[in-house]
């Protein structure tokens, strides 16, 4: 995958995010969802729709871990999915992509490719 | 690797060609065998006997016995799209349709079969269909969506499965069978009989007897026209009746070809020719063609193991035992089903209003069971078929193998203990008893690992019962206790969890995990540690949603396309005009579908997430409170109108129901719970299909508990009799409360109970007879969880922070424009999904 020019998008203060759980973050036409362990303090960013049912749910996941892995399954069909690589863990072929997440300064920011402009919708990035 | 490997090609990647190359790869350790594979179909092998799934959505991937990665990894060399033409055995080549030619050592012919498709004149009309592969089924699928009607040709196995299939597809499904019967070679005319009062409950017309002359229709298919001058109009056809084995290279090449299809093999599975093997579906031995999976499975490690050079036995031939699958009626047929061996007698059973036949076939010296035929109940069917398989000894009352329980205690001796080491559990993998109980010897004991080590119940799944029952005995015997504990962060039971956090006063997720777990959780205990924090300490479940199911964070119910449902409690189905008219209004308003449930209130669907706090809001202030259709939690107790109107009612049955919703409301469980309350003995409420149900008696109260209706249905068991309201209240407190401290996640109470030690009895011992000396406590708990009762869509509506968690995006208001409905009969639904 081409990740050579990323963008830092400034997404929203880290107290807006639920703990330990999900929220969605909407960038133009794109919705990501953002996920936290308040434990280690890891922040995971990745695509909100769904591959398998294109549901834009995955936001409303639970999230867990897998071993070392962290992980959030889909609420619809409970499919899980890696957000270290956004590998499907239930060995199915549909992946997600996952985006790089830091913080400066309160905020949370996350890593876009910079070819994500207005004209690409939400059902493209996969 | 060495120099001189030999190559094996294989025909056909079906089931049975990949089962042989993975057999191969595992066996072949010294690497002398290097594999390619040629598959005419696009997809690598698939699992052909769980099609049918394909209907329920399941995805095409998913349906594969392995990705392309697979093969890969093993070296072995797959070509899908790629359809083998001819053999040249002189040169030992095959030659691919597009001429490029395959030099081989072995040649492994697992080339199955394809539908046979009788010469009726018309066959070749749009709108006929087989049923054998991904392709058909997704053709048929296709053209069904335009469709009202189909029909079946041919009530065996496969007819009935794809009758099934047309059904669920929303069609007036009609099957036509040419012999008087349904399965014919399984069934006895009382058993088939059965069967097909059964399917045309389910609303599938059965025609017998009929000999189809025509298909008839322009160019399009429009119906069948049968011998016997009748017609039937149908716009679609699926023919079913009968496998063609797909002999056709052996033929061209010049090797014997059985008078009615399918390659002649010896007891080798050899051909005339040494270097040629036959597996599956394609093979004909001793005259006969095997159908089933099972028999292509040992037919290809039989291959495996004269190629590797390992100890070999003739193939014997194969029981072709049955157990339908995928449709609601239970049927099942082993052995000599139809008791055609010379003296042998039939046991029969019938019991016509629950629709059960059974029958066992037994030897004419007494002593062994030839066969047998279950329909409307398979509950033994794993035993009975041991018993056949193993030629196990009969007992001294064979009828107790199909009466089983009488008179309350369960019969003896027929437990898994009781099988031979040799018996065969698994027949799709052929795995004995013995392999099971070394595997779980070696350290396979849970049963993931006991099925990734073994391989059994991978196939077909139907043995996964008994192997579970096998690894729970194996591990008492082992002196471990059986548990099942949650998921890989936490090796508890969720009873010890409850016990835990009870006793240390556990009020998080977090505390929980930190003290007694490791991890991050996961979407199976996440959820229930939630249920099991709620059922102790009653808090807003609110304060815990990073750790709920997404129906139980939004407190609605999501559905297709990412919008909610909202369901407000209308307790015992008693609602006043004036907030009729409020749900009315608010639907209105906010565009909702609304409809009323199968549980006599009203679901408004198609919320947006951003919608729920101020719908609830209208909701709440009319008086309404939340009906938690989203928790495992109480959800109705239906009522009939009772004594206060009706003729026939001896007590006040609405009253009694509200009564007993309202005290139970917001309760959590281990799953849903439902009750009813009907006025008189009509049961007009249903009461006896809930988990507990009372019907009123002149005296008082008759109550029943434990039934349920879903997939499995089963009556509830009658508990006690002619009690006072407060009687029979104190008994569904303890009852309810026992269940939620003992029972599995996710276990409605019909299960808990068929799993609970002692039963019906048992249960009447804890709450009548307070044999355990928990009355007390039982009580307290549920007045505790009763007094603390608050609606969780209140202290939304009326706290801004939590308000805001139903914003769809953190960084913007915009609502989520990414919804989309669709128009139907005046009201929205969501556009489908992919
Ligand atoms: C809305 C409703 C259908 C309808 O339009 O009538 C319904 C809808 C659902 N049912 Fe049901 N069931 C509805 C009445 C029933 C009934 C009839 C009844 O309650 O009298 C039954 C059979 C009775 C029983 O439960 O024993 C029923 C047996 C099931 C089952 C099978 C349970 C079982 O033990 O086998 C499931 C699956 C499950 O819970 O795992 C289920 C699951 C569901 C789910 C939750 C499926 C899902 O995951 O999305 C549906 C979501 C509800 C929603 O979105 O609001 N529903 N469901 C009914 C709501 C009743 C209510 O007012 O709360
Ligand atoms: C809907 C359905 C339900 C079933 N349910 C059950 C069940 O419950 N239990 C059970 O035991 N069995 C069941 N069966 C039967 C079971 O699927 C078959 O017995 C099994 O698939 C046989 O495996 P096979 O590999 O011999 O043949 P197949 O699975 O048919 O595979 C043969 C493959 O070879 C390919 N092929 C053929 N000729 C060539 C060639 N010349 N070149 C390249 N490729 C070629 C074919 O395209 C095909 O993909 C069911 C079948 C169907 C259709
Ligand atoms: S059960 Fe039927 S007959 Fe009896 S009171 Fe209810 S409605 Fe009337
Ligand atoms: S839509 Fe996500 S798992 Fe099915």
């Amino acid at each position: 995958m081409e990740r050579e020019t990323i963008f830092w998008f400034k997404a929203a203060p880290i107290h807006a995010f639920p703990i330990d759980s999900g929220a969605c973050i909407k960038y133009l036409d794109q919705q990501i969802a953002v996920f936290n362990f308040s434990q280690s303090g890891e922040w995971y960013a990745c695509q909100n729709l769904c591959p398998h049912r294109m549901q834009m749910v995955l936001a409303r996941g639970l999230l867990g871990s897998c071993g070392e892995e962290p992980k959030v399954a889909c609420p619809f069909h409970k499919k899980t999915f890696s957000l270290k690589d956004g590998k499907n863990l239930n060995g199915d072929d549909c992946h997600i992509t996952t985006y790089p997440t830091k913080i400066e300064g309160e905020y949370l920011y996350i890593g876009l490719p910079f070819e994500t402009s207005q004209s690409e919708k939400a059902e493209n990035i996969t | 690797m060495g120099g001189n490997m030999k190559k094996i090609i294989v025909v056909g990647n079906g089931m049975v060609g990949f089962k042989f190359c993975e057999k191969l790869h595992q066996a072949d350790q010294e690497k002398n065998f290097e594999i390619q594979v040629f598959g005419e179909e696009q997809w690598p092998a698939y699992d052909r006997v769980h099609l049918s799934s394909f209907f329920e959505g399941k995805a095409k991937d998913e349906l594969l016995l392995a990705p392309r990665e697979w093969y890969e990894n093993r070296s072995i060399e797959l070509l899908t799209n790629t359809l083998i033409v001819q053999i040249n055995r002189n040169l030992q080549v095959v030659i691919d349709h597009l001429g490029n030619k395959h030099q081989y050592d072995y040649l492994v012919l697992a080339t199955g079969s394809s539908a046979f498709v009788p010469a009726i004149t018309g066959v070749e009309k749009k709108g006929v269909f087989v049923y054998r592969t991904l392709e058909d089924l997704e053709a048929l699928k296709s053209y069904a969506s335009h469709c009202k009607s189909a029909a079946i040709l041919g009530g065996g196995l496969l007819g009935l499965e794809a009758a099934k299939a047309a059904l669920d597809l929303g069609l007036q499904t009609h099957v036509v069978e040419f012999a008087p019967r349904l399965m014919a070679r399984q069934l006895d005319d009382q058993g088939a009989l059965l069967l097909k009062t059964k399917m045309e409950e389910l609303g599938i017309q059965i025609h017998l007897q009929k000999t189809t002359s025509e298909i008839l229709g322009n160019g399009k298919l429009k119906g069948l026209q049968f011998t016997d001058g009748s017609f039937l109009e149908v716009d679609m056809l699926i023919i079913s009746a009968g496998i063609k084995p797909r002999d056709e290279l052996a033929r061209k090449t010049g090797l014997a070809v059985a008078p009615r299809g399918g390659i002649v093999v010896d007891d080798h599975l050899k051909t005339s020719d040494p270097n040629i093997y036959v597996i599956g579906e394609a093979a004909s031995h001793r005259g006969l063609i095997y159908g089933l999976v099972a028999p292509g499975y040992e037919m290809a490690t039989q291959v495996v193991n004269q190629l590797i050079g390992k100890e070999v036995k003739p193939f014997e031939g194969f029981d072709m035992s049955t157990k339908l699958k995928l449709i609601e009626v239970e049927v099942g047929s082993f052995g000599d089903a139809l008791g055609e061996t010379p003296g042998s007698k039939p046991i029969l059973y019938k019991n016509k209003t629950k629709g059960i036949y059974k029958r066992v076939n037994i030897s004419a010296d007494g002593k062994r069971l030839l066969g047998g035929i279950l329909v409307g109940d398979t509950s033994q069917y794993g035993m009975l078929h041991q018993f056949f398989q193993n030629h196990m000894a009969l007992p001294p009352e064979p009828e107790d193998l199909i009466l089983g329980n009488r008179g309350g205690k369960s019969a003896q001796g027929f437990g898994i203990d009781a099988l031979p080491d040799s018996a065969q559990v698994c027949a799709c993998e052929n795995i004995t008893k013995l392999h099971l109980c070394q595997a779980v010897q070696e350290g396979n004991q849970n049963i993931s690992s006991l099925k990734e080590c073994t391989k059994a119940g991978t196939g077909c799944g139907g043995c996964l019962p008994m192997v579970n029952d096998l690894l729970n005995s194996e591990l008492k015997k082992l002196g471990k206790a059986v548990k099942t504990t949650l998921c890989e962060h936490f090796s508890y039971t969720r009873q010890e969890l409850l016990d835990l956090i009870k006793i240390k006063e556990i009020k998080t997720f977090r505390a929980l995990i930190n003290e007694f777990g490791s991890g991050q959780g996961c979407e199976i205990c996440k959820p229930v540690v939630a249920s099991l924090l709620a059922s102790t300490w009653n808090e807003p479940i609110v304060k815990h949603q990073h750790i709920q199911d997404t129906n139980d964070r939004y407190l609605a119910n999501i559905q297709k396309g990412g919008s909610y449902s909202v369901v407000p409690r209308i307790a015992g189905g008693e609602i006043t005009p004036e907030k009729l008219i409020v749900i009315g209004q608010v639907a209105a308003k906010y565009q909702l579908y609304t409809k009323i449930t199968g549980g006599q209130r009203i679901d408004l669907f198609g919320a947006r997430v951003d919608q729920l706090p101020d719908i609830w809001e209208e909701l709440i202030a009319a008086g309404f409170e939340s009906g938690h259709a989203y928790g495992k939690s109480l959800r109705t107790v239906k009522s009939c109108v009772g004594s206060t109107w009706c003729r026939f009612g001896v007590q006040d049955s609405v009253s009694f129901a509200i009564e007993i919703e309202n005290r139970y409301k917001g309760l959590r469980a281990p799953h849903k719970i439902k009750g009813a309350v009907s006025g008189c003995i009509r049961e007009c409420a249903e009461a006896q299909s809930k988990d507990f149900g009372i019907i009123a008696t002149e005296k008082g109260w008759n109550l029943y508990v434990c039934g349920n209706g879903g997939s499995k249905p089963q009556h509830a068991l009658l508990f006690a009799t002619d009690l006072d309201s407060k009687t029979c209240i104190q008994y569904i407190d303890r009852f309810l409360m026992y269940y939620i401290k003992t029972a599995d996640p996710l276990t409605r109470t019909a299960t808990w109970l068929n799993k609970l030690e002692g039963g019906i009895d048992h249960l009447r011992e804890v709450v009548i007879d307070d044999s355990l000396g928990l009355g007390e406590e039982l009580e307290r708990e549920m007045e505790f969880l009763v007094n603390t009762y608050s609606c969780e869509w209140k202290e939304v509506v009326e706290n801004p922070q939590l308000r805001a968690r139903f914003k769809p995006f953190i960084n913007t208001e915009e609502p989520d424009s990414s919804l989309q409905f669709e128009p139907l009969r005046g009201q929205k639904i969501p556009s489908n999904w992919v």
